[in-house]
């Protein structure tokens, strides 16, 4: 089992024959994702590596494919607009790994995605991965294995840093879901927290949170109201000065508001096990597995 | 991005809001200038960005062109916050029967830009909203619509009874609304909006913060970026593609991902040292961005030792290898070296840094607690 993806997900790529988009549907198809189509303007009739049909439009694509899930990798001006093009198509699940999409253009998207009734994930983020089933994005397949934990995330590769010491210690994931580093993002840490709970194969999830806003305070909040599994959660930037953009668009401490501790004190209040060190995850989460 | 005042209430005046006359000077001579053509009593004011300008004495107020000159000379060159003050504004002071507040942030919460107004203006805000919250209205405004005219004469009501003031303030809500979509802000301030003795609505400081992402398809306001009011390094990192921040400490940090850069600088400071810098060499792992890393990271002469912790997903870590090898050939490193990589290419990568007389590791905490004891111990390499 798993969350938001598996093996019945169909795929279509917006922006499948650029740089990212081309290099990352290779490796989602070699995983196994099933990708039915792609999505250039202008390129419709193609085919993508001899076999993945491309089309002008998402409209296209979703209707002559059936897909019930998009992946965008258009450049950061476009992806406005490929993401209410693919909500307009009817698409379930919209997964935006662009980075550097300007802010005020999610106050117009956030809100048309959401009164579609469709889910997005992003932007500025990974994308997500059910190991064994699926893969919808850029976390690499090799560093995942199926089993208990779900994990879900706003950083990339410190996400594949932790899924892989996980792995190493022979602890498998239902679903990786890598949120995005954005102050305004589609999917929180409570929408995947709350999947993670209605799932079954999962009996313990890992956050990560960083610096920034109150979505993990929330998340903590949800947790000690909501969640029956044990969640175990870490926050990145505990050395991070205030007001400075550590990176990620999101991660900045305004004021004093949003700082390591506070996040780390809401946790601890919720009865989360809480990772000082990545490494940590391992023994917390062992420890919560029996 | 920070913009100066005045480059905030140029955008503001070019609206069409009501911004007392001023210009910006950068010598005393042309303060002085500037203060006889306004012809009244002025306010010279650093243009730096920190806050706490006045606290600092970076604003000042002259009642001749005369004492313009001298108010000009002590602020400029002067130091707020570790910023040079290189400009100062030289602006009509406005004579001030109440000040108010007005502000829009781009809330996380509500995923809207939030009006903030408060009759309580020209203080902290913050300490407003900590203290006194029902003296603060706030108002999301979706985007879709923009901010509606019953909106802007609800946030007018909450400042000024007075119907005629109430339209005014209203007016300049829009103005600060349009300013705000049209510049791609992620803040924008009117602090303090002044009520004159005769009654004038008018902004008598301005700030506005630019959303980073917006800058590609804002050329005009990419070009307001002041790279003297920056640190050097920040401004070289930047033309270079690399995200860095400058830190207090002596490792030297060199990381691929935001999130695991800060989980880095966390794991130094964990094992008892401090990290020197945040530095974030991005998803794609072209050698020449490892090359400009290194040398701006080794031009801080109290990095007393380097730390690499690269996870390759999409980053090839031989590509990293190889940065490492050509930047190190082109400046030979005076301080030790500790690389961590692991992930795409790890066979290639290690193969590549043996054959070149470096050692590296997979493991992120091994390396980490070598890189402080070599910054602490301060031994050599």
């Amino acid at each position: 089992m798993s969350v938001f993806i598996n093996k019945d997900t169909t795929l279509v790529v917006q922006g499948i024959t650029g740089r990212d988009g081309s290099f990352h549907t290779k490796q989602m198809i070699e995983y196994g994702t099933r990708v039915v189509a792609g999505v250039t303007p202008g390129k419709g009739g193609q085919k993508f590596e001899g076999t993945v049909p491309v089309y002008n439009t998402v409209a296209d694509a979703v209707q002559a494919t059936g897909a019930n899930t998009s992946v965008i990798y258009v450049p950061p001006m476009f992806a406005a607009d490929a993401i209410i093009e693919a909500a307009d198509a009817g698409v379930q699940l919209i997964v935006a790994i662009t980075e550097g999409v300007p802010v005020l253009d999610m106050t117009r998207v956030y809100p048309y995605v959401k009164e579609k009734g469709a889910r997005l994930l992003g932007p500025n983020c990974p994308g997500l991965i059910s190991p064994g089933e699926s893969k919808v994005g850029i976390i690499p397949g090799r560093i995942c294995a199926p089993g208990p934990v779900g994990v879900v995330s706003r950083s990339g590769t410190l996400t594949y840093e932790i899924v892989y010491q996980l792995t190493r210690a022979g602890i498998g994931q239902t679903t990786c879901v890598g949120i995005g580093g954005d102050p305004i993002n589609g999917t929180n840490f409570i929408d995947a927290l709350a999947a993670f709970e209605k799932d079954p194969a999962t009996k313990v999830i890992c956050m990560m949170g960083e610096i920034g806003g109150t979505d993990e305070q929330e998340a903590a909040e949800f947790v000690k109201q909501h969640m029956t599994k044990p969640v175990v959660g870490f926050i990145a930037g505990q050395t991070a000065p205030p007001g400075r953009r550590m990176g990620h668009a999101g991660a900045i401490i305004s004021g004093s508001a949003g700082t390591a501790a506070e996040k780390l004190q809401a946790f601890r209040d919720a009865g989360m096990g809480v990772a000082k060190r990545p490494i940590d995850f391992v023994d917390l989460v062992k420890a919560r597995l029996h | 991005m920070n913009i100066h005042e005045y480059q905030a209430k140029d955008i503001l005046r070019a609206i069409g809001a009501p911004i007392p006359p001023g210009e910006i000077a950068t010598t005393p001579d042309e303060a002085e200038a500037i203060a006889s053509r306004i012809g009244k009593m002025v306010v010279v004011k650093a243009q730096v960005h920190a806050g706490g300008r006045g606290k600092a004495g970076g604003v000042k107020l002259a009642k001749t062109p005369a004492e313009a000159r001298e108010k000009a000379q002590a602020i400029l060159g002067m130091q707020i916050k570790g910023l040079t003050v290189e400009k100062v504004l030289v602006t009509e002071a406005a004579d001030i029967a109440s000040e108010a507040y007005v502000g829009i942030i781009l809330d996380r919460a509500s995923k809207k830009p939030v009006f903030m107004v408060s009759p309580a203006g020209g203080i902290d805000i913050e300490e407003v909203a900590a203290t006194t919250p029902e003296k603060i209205l706030k108002l999301p405004i979706d985007t879709r619509y923009g901010l509606m005219p019953f909106q802007a004469m609800r946030l007018g009501f909450f400042l000024y009874d007075d119907l005629a003031k109430a339209r005014a303030a209203a007016k300049i809500m829009g103005q600060l609304y349009t300013a705000f979509m049209q510049s791609g802000c992620s803040l924008a301030e009117i602090n303090p909006l002044v009520v004159t003795p005769t009654g004038d609505v008018i902004a008598v400081d301005a700030k506005m913060v630019i959303d980073d992402n917006e800058l590609d398809r804002r050329p005009a306001i990419a070009a307001l970026r002041d790279e003297s009011a920056e640190a050097p390094s920040e401004v070289q990192a930047r033309n270079a593609n690399l995200t860095f921040i400058k830190l207090d400490g002596n490792v030297g940090c060199v990381v691929n991902g935001a999130g695991l850069a800060m989980a880095t600088m966390d794991l130094v400071k964990y094992y008892g040292g401090e990290p020197a810098n945040f530095l974030d060499i991005g998803g794609s792992s072209n050698p020449e961005k490892v090359v400009n890393a290194l040398r701006i990271i080794t031009a801080d002469p109290r990095v007393k030792a380097i730390l690499f912790n690269i996870f390759g997903g999409i980053t090839r870590t031989d590509d990293v290898a190889n940065g490492i090898v050509t930047a190190t050939k082109e400046n030979p490193l005076k301080v030790p070296i500790v690389i961590r990589l692991t992930g795409t290419n790890e066979e290639i990568a290690m193969k590549i840094l043996t054959e070149n007389g470096f050692s590296a590791s997979s493991d992120m905490d091994e390396a980490v607690k070598k890189a402080v004891a070599l910054a602490t111990g301060g031994q050599a390499a």
